[in-house]
């Protein structure tokens, strides 16, 4: 392999350990009590009922706890929401995280969704296809967009 | 259609792609008229931001005509002769509300690259690689614009396609810098690079009211571009030392705004170019921030700096002391074009400011990978490349 197709292969892999490191942090929250996942929207608090939250949200039904505060600062309004039951910690947090099966990755992005929604009126959607073809490094970019809806420091 | 596509490291290639459609209702397609080549697309193309996919189509700063319009756009119509901002702000979320259109909320499809990188993601640039979004570059006969009410511009009657096709990024960024920088009457300002960016930072400067403004670079056809169209006064780096230079017209003070318009790559003479050279191949730092550094020491006490030049990670040996001890205040941004953009047209319109010198080389598509060589090795004198997909 070429010394420069090497060294980008080592970039690729420094910010896979980065974004791993991200993911295994989230180990130390208190055990049997998951931790809010909050948006700031840019409306007014009475904009946001908990009954009427958009689609995605709402979508989740009984299965989560939703918290709806003013933000300081005339910053808006401030969703948070959370599952009910506790999900899956440590060890097998990571690996469902990993392979895409972490229900949190799920209300993250339709966390994300519901607060464009509320802003925009509509989800804007990547370009598709995301490209044209395929090489093993494009395929773990590829894995990474994938996942990077769901995840993050939300 | 056709389109220039990043191919792996150091490798472009005009490739057949799917003609972009409407994915969301507030879009508009786009027709290209003409696109430019711009100096953080070099970071890509030399694979220092690792987050590009074989086939991804480059580009970012262009002109065009709208050929089809989504349902909920109010603002713009089929026909319409448009310069799109490179970065797209949705227009409603607090950063939008408030300015900031680079760090728009909602424009972003892969938030969490940015998130785990950063500490929070960046709004979505056109062809700037996956962890900005993802969204297929302007190098190509079409490209989709989301969010097209806030995003793309009606050219003025009376600005020509070549004199607006800069105000989609290097105008704004350039303006941005001395805005933000607080440039204000009676200030000298310092500018370390003179591309298309420092170009236009500088001529911000001088319309903003500073008594001086000084540029720095090496490659004596922009240096002279820079005195002649600009007005600013000019340093070559490999024939002075710029600090005791700096000094020297500044009564010993230093400049009072130190803007910054080389970025992740920059060049320089000395020991510590070897030393951030082999640092960065290395994977040790991912940026070499050689005037970044030489602006904080250059700088007055109390002065700020502005960094306008694209970073993407790590720097190694950041004179943090010097900023502290100085009182200097350091800022960046990416650009937030669409808090300028009207006003640099009409600016544009009134002849005070002059963009078309910074096209020094007219190309066609399938030329595209020729000239982003000869841009990024800045031979035949060449300051920007003018990619014209219909021809």
């Amino acid at each position: 392999m070429p010394a420069r197709k090497m060294l980008f292969a080592a970039a690729g892999l420094a910010t896979g350990a980065l974004v791993l490191r991200r993911l295994t942090a989230r180990d130390t929250e208190p055990a049997g009590q998951d931790r809010w996942l909050v948006v700031t929207v840019q409306c007014d608090p009475d904009e946001v009922q908990p009954g009427k939250l958009p689609a995605p949200l709402q979508d989740f039904g009984d299965r989560i706890e939703t918290r709806i505060t003013p933000a300081p600062g005339d910053r808006g309004t401030e969703i948070a929401v959370r599952f009910r039951e506790p999900q899956p910690e440590g060890t097998h947090s990571v690996i469902a995280r990993i392979s895409g099966d972490d229900p949190r990755q799920d209300l993250r992005l339709a966390l994300r969704e519901a607060k464009a929604l509320l802003e925009t009126g509509e989800i804007m959607r990547a370009d598709a296809p995301p490209t044209t073809h395929d090489t093993p490094g494009g395929k773990l970019i590829g894995l990474l967009s994938r996942r990077a809806g769901g995840e993050g420091v939300l | 259609m056709k389109a220039l596509c990043w191919e792996g490291v150091n490798k472009l290639s005009v490739e057949q792609v799917p003609d972009p459609i409407l994915r969301n209702d507030q879009d508009v397609i786009v027709r290209l008229v003409a696109g430019t080549t711009c100096g953080s697309d070099l970071h890509l193309i030399g694979g220092y931001i690792p987050f590009m996919r074989a086939g991804d189509v480059i580009g970012h700063e262009f002109v065009g005509e709208i050929v089809e319009v989504g349902s909920a756009v109010r603002r713009h119509s089929v026909g319409d002769r448009v310069v799109v901002c490179s970065f797209v702000g949705c227009g409603r979320c607090w950063y939008c509300t408030h300015d900031l259109w680079s760090l728009c909320d909602n424009t972003n499809t892969n938030p969490g690259i940015g998130q785990a990188l950063f500490g929070a993601d960046t709004g979505g640039i056109f062809g700037y690689s996956h962890a900005m979004g993802g969204l297929r570059g302007s190098h190509a006969e079409y490209v989709r614009v989301p969010f097209a009410d806030y995003g793309a511009f009606t050219i003025p009657e009376g600005v020509d396609d070549a004199s607006a096709l800069f105000v989609s990024d290097s105008v704004p960024t350039g303006w941005m810098g001395a805005d933000l920088g607080g440039v204000k009457p009676g200030d000298v300002v310092a500018v370390w690079g003179c591309g298309a960016v420092g170009q236009m930072a500088a001529r911000a400067a001088i319309l903003l009211g500073a008594e001086r403004v000084i540029s720095i670079d090496r490659i004596p056809e922009r240096l002279e571009m820079t005195e002649r169209f600009v007005g600013s006064e000019v340093i070559d780096y490999t024939s002075t030392d710029v600090g005791a230079e700096l000094r020297e017209r500044t009564g010993g003070r230093g400049p009072d705004v130190c803007i910054e318009a080389v970025g992740m790559e920059a060049h320089s003479d000395g020991p510590m170019h070897l030393y951030d050279q082999v640092k960065q191949q290395l994977r040790l730092q991912t940026d070499r921030p050689t005037a970044v550094r030489q602006a904080v020491h250059a700088c007055r006490k109390g002065g700020t700096v502005f960094v306008l030049g694209v970073f993407a990670g790590a720097v190694d040996k950041f004179p943090l002391g010097a900023v502290i001890n100085k009182g200097l205040t350091l800022r960046g941004a990416q650009m937030h074009g669409q808090r300028y953009i009207p006003m640099l047209l009409d600016r544009i319109a009134a002849g005070e400011l002059s963009t078309s010198h910074l096209a020094t080389h007219s190309v066609t598509l399938d030329e595209a990978p020729t000239a982003y060589d000869m841009f990024k090795h800045k031979s035949d004198g060449c300051v920007r490349a003018v990619i014209r997909p219909g021809h």
